[in-house]
């Protein structure tokens, strides 16, 4: 697998919720030039829409806040970073747990960060309290 | 979303048609919930075949739902159904609903 980007794309947008359909299915529409398969985008579009949300809850707690996504294609795999100027994570590990929720009242699963830990190959979090949260995640498109 | 009640096996089936995420979820609940309130069903079934998309959202959603149908189960049992509906969920009209479809249960349980 090669380390060359080959395509990239920014993505910047205002914290409202109604972005996170259109988050989505923008990311899945630049990763369809690797020629996923229908369950690829679909994890995809599952793990960008888990990462935006968070941005929207927890990082701006619904007041406005700018999201931005940067996404790269390499040969055989694309890399998805969302990053926020919210409020940070304080502990990073404890907020990755399955079931782990800061936010119990609003019926939150608290499994945002298992399901983009599942469906990506690899995920990374990176996080300053008071200063926001990068999520980088990489997905392997397999060419048959 | 679109909704089937069965009178005589209770049963409330709910088929979601829409993409389930966290800004959808929340007109989805509402009308969940006005449903499991009116027609107090013994169960609910929910059918996610038409869904395309669905994140955690979706789970937090249904996670919630099985709490409801349970409380309101367990205090159907107790029957201490009125006032802990009306503690709980916040809704007097279904203290009202539930008189409606299940007159006998309930007139047993006010008579307690
Ligand atoms: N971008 C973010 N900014 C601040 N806190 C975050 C962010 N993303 C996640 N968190 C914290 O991590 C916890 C776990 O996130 P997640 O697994 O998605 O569960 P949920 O969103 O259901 O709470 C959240 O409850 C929140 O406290
Ligand atoms: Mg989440």
């Amino acid at each position: 697998m090669s380390n060359i980007c080959e395509n990239e794309m920014k993505l910047e947008f205002t914290s409202k919720s109604n972005n996170e359909a259109f988050a989505r299915i923008t990311v899945a529409a630049f990763a369809s030039q690797l020629d996923p398969t229908i369950e690829e985008l679909a994890d995809i579009k599952t793990a960008v829409s888990e990462a935006v949300t968070n941005c929207i809850i927890h990082a701006y707690e619904g007041k406005e806040g700018i999201i931005k996504i940067l996404c790269q294609v390499f040969a055989g795999s694309i890399q998805i970073e969302i990053s926020d100027t919210g409020k940070g994570i304080e502990d990073i590990e404890t907020a990755k747990q399955p079931l782990y929720t800061s936010k119990p009242n609003l019926e939150r699963s608290g499994m945002g960060f298992t399901i983009m830990e599942s469906f990506m190959d690899e995920m990374k979090v990176e996080s300053i309290v008071g200063l926001g949260t990068k999520v980088t995640m990489k997905k392997i498109i397999k060419k048959e | 979303m679109e909704w089937n009640y069965k009178n005589e096996d209770k049963l409330l089936t709910i088929t979601l048609k829409e993409e389930i995420d966290h800004h959808t979820v929340e007109k989805i609940r509402r009308k969940i919930d006005n449903e499991i309130q009116r027609y107090m069903p013994k169960k609910v079934v929910f059918d996610f075949n038409y869904v395309n998309f669905m994140d955690s959202a979706g789970i937090g959603l249904l996670i919630g739902r099985y709490k409801i149908t349970n409380m309101l189960r367990r205090n159907f049992r107790n029957k201490e159904y009125n006032y802990k509906c009306k503690k709980n969920i916040g809704d007097v009209r279904c203290a009202k609903n539930y008189t409606n479809s299940k007159r006998e249960d309930c007139g047993k349980s006010r008579r307690k």
